[in-house]
């Protein structure tokens, strides 16, 4: 029996995909469906390009292979939504700079491939803030992505976080079943939390970095953001797995996180850091953490105070550690190989390079490239950098010593609500304390992910955050999705787009 | 330690971006802002610390000692290479004049 078309976009993954297997509606259905949303939705600024015809030659191929009875692929028949960080063959992949305009690699990210190769087609390229810097959506070329949450009564355009914010804006609006974000410090989970959403960032060097736009190497990490943990467990199998193009990439089996997931949490040990009760946290915050501490427990996990000790240096270290690795990623965008090239007349190359940069990057990625030249400079790099370093040693191993008392952790993903569009253009460092409570799995390397967990006073979205063991994503997803069982949040913005 | 107008524009010069006096006026105190804000690092005791390079212990691996053992990046691809280049000619990057 054919769904009515409308309803097809209330789907999850998981529910396209098995609707698609047992055949309630072809995946051509599905991509025409959520093509038409995307169409109808560009007030939300969630998307840089889209490609309907991407959706739909991946629908008809799946179609196809149905008709054949062949497999359809883990991700079969389910359009996505794919950030503009990672390359796409033939379709323009900015970063959302206009240093990158027009750019269509001539390759395929080793992440986009494997969706690709699960069956999953591309429904458009996903804006987010410039080179992944912000945590809010407002640094992208492109325009500010708007979220589709406002405040109750209120009409003022409310920031879906960054920088994965087309990613959290397109699923929450459900113009996309799920979409690719990528995390240095936040960025899938941030905007997750913001927009009633999960994500999942896994461990460090899990998912290939192959063909991602590079921020900070050795924070860089792909992840899957959808609607339920299910659906991110899916999809987060079909792009992890051993590259051998990316020297980082962990040669290891990608386990079965989907057909192992459970959420009976007997036995477990969940900890509650006592250092991200910070000053200044939110009270609702504060109290979605306690309810997520009650549905752990109900779980049947037992709770335990940790302490985390390093936590209030885990972000100025990361405030050095990834623009100094931002300075030299971005040093390739030199007007010569590819991208934007601002040659001012009888110019030599030194001012080529120099017109170039300062024409296609915007004040973010300037900001955070000049600090990073600073800090790595003759005469400061050990003040600054190496010292950033020691701290990152440090907050990892306050990791590893909570390890032995617990094997998860509870925190808030976020210190407040989302916020509106423009309310904390001031100062940068008022927008770099988003990060706080995300910042320290990065630069641990550690898997973490944020699932909903209710609404404040004002009818926004709060996220609550699970940190695992290195290579545990298994103990992630399943400590998400005991929350997600009992906080049952069914929310969903009010269509204004 | 804050840095001055002058400093930026070092640093500016350093990184390749061109910067008007303005734009390094308006710099100057955003600049200062985060980095007295990192300086609380410098209270942090460090002694016998190594400073972290890799986040998740890993080994570094040697790809086959084989001509384009990978295809997708190996030789023979100079269109490719060259297909987003803005300015490309006779197979090759074409830049400024860098010899007077």
């Amino acid at each position: 029996m054919l769904a009515p078309v409308t309803d097809l976009t209330s789907l999850g993954v998981k529910a396209i995909r098995d609707g698609v297997v047992s055949g309630d509606f072809t995946a051509r259905e599905v991509a025409e469906a959520f093509n038409g949303a995307v169409a109808e939705a560009s007030a939300l600024n969630a998307f840089i390009v889209t490609t309907p015809d991407h959706a739909l030659a991946a629908a008809e191929a799946i179609d196809a292979r149905r008709a054949q009875g062949e497999p359809l692929g883990t991700m079969g028949g389910v359009p996505i939504g794919m950030k503009d960080l990672f390359a796409t063959k033939g379709v323009q992949t900015t970063a959302a700079s206009h240093i990158l305009e027009g750019f269509k690699p001539e390759y395929e990210s080793t992440v986009s491939q494997k969706l690709w190769d699960a069956g999953a087609g591309m429904l458009g390229k996903l804006n987010l803030d410039q080179f992944a810097m912000g945590s809010s959506n407002e640094t992208s070329y492109f325009g500010n992505v708007s979220s589709p949450w406002r405040k109750a009564g209120a009409n003022a355009a409310m920031s879906p976080g960054g920088s994965s914010g087309g990613s959290s804006a397109s699923i929450a609006a459900r113009i996309a079943p799920a979409a690719t974000g990528t995390d240095t410090g936040g960025s899938i989970r941030q905007p997750a939390a913001f927009a009633g959403i999960s994500g999942i960032k896994p461990t460090y060097g899990r998912c290939s970095r192959w063909g991602v736009v590079a921020f900070a190497s050795s924070l860089d990490q792909a992840g899957p953001m959808a609607r339920s943990v299910e659906d991110c467990a899916i999809m987060l199998e079909a792009m992890a797995g051993f590259d051998p193009k990316d020297a980082t990439s962990l040669d290891m089996p990608v386990p079965n996180w989907e057909a192992s997931l459970n959420a009976d949490l007997r036995g477990k040990r969940i900890g509650i850091p006592r250092e991200y009760r910070m000053d200044g946290t939110d009270a609702a915050i504060l109290e979605s953490w306690e309810q997520g501490k009650a549905w752990l427990r109900d779980a049947g996990a037992e709770i335990v105070d940790i302490g985390l000790p390093h936590t209030k240096y885990a972000l100025p270290a990361y405030y050095i550690i990834a623009p100094a690795e931002a300075s030299s990623n971005l040093a390739r965008y030199d007007g010569v190989r590819y991208g934007l090239r601002d040659l001012p007349e009888r110019a030599g190359l030194q001012d080529m390079y120099a017109a170039t940069r300062a024409a296609g990057f915007g004040d973010e990625v300037k900001r955070r490239v000049l600090i990073g030249t600073y800090v790595l400079s003759a005469g400061f790099y050990d003040a600054y950098y190496t010292q950033a370093q020691k701290i990152r040693a440090l907050v990892a191993r306050d990791f590893e010593q909570a390890w032995a008392t617990c094997d998860a952790i509870l925190a808030p993903t976020t210190p407040t609500a989302s916020f509106p569009l423009g309310s904390l253009d001031a100062d940068p460092l008022t927008m770099y304390l988003n990060d706080v409570f995300a910042v320290p799995a990065s630069l641990a390397g550690l898997p973490a992910m944020s699932v909903p967990a209710m609404l404040n006073a004002d009818g926004l979205p709060l996220g609550l955050q699970i940190v695992g063991k290195p290579f545990d994503e298994q103990g992630v997803l399943d400590a998400g999705l005991a929350i997600q069982q009992r906080a049952g949040f069914e929310a969903r913005p009010e269509r204004w787009w | 330690m804050s840095v001055d107008k002058a400093t930026v524009a070092k640093i500016a010069s350093l990184a390749r971006i061109a910067m008007s006096d303005a734009e390094l006026e308006r710099m100057v105190p955003e600049l200062n802002g985060i980095l007295n804000w990192v300086e609380q690092l410098g209270e942090v005791d460090v002694t016998g610390v190594e400073p972290m390079t890799a986040v998740i212990p890993n080994h570094l691996r040697l790809r086959d000692d084989v001509v384009n053992a990978d295809p997708l990046t190996g030789g023979g691809k100079r269109d490719a290479v060259l297909a987003n280049a803005p300015a490309a000619e006779h197979g090759f990057f074409g830049v400024p004049k860098v010899i007077e």
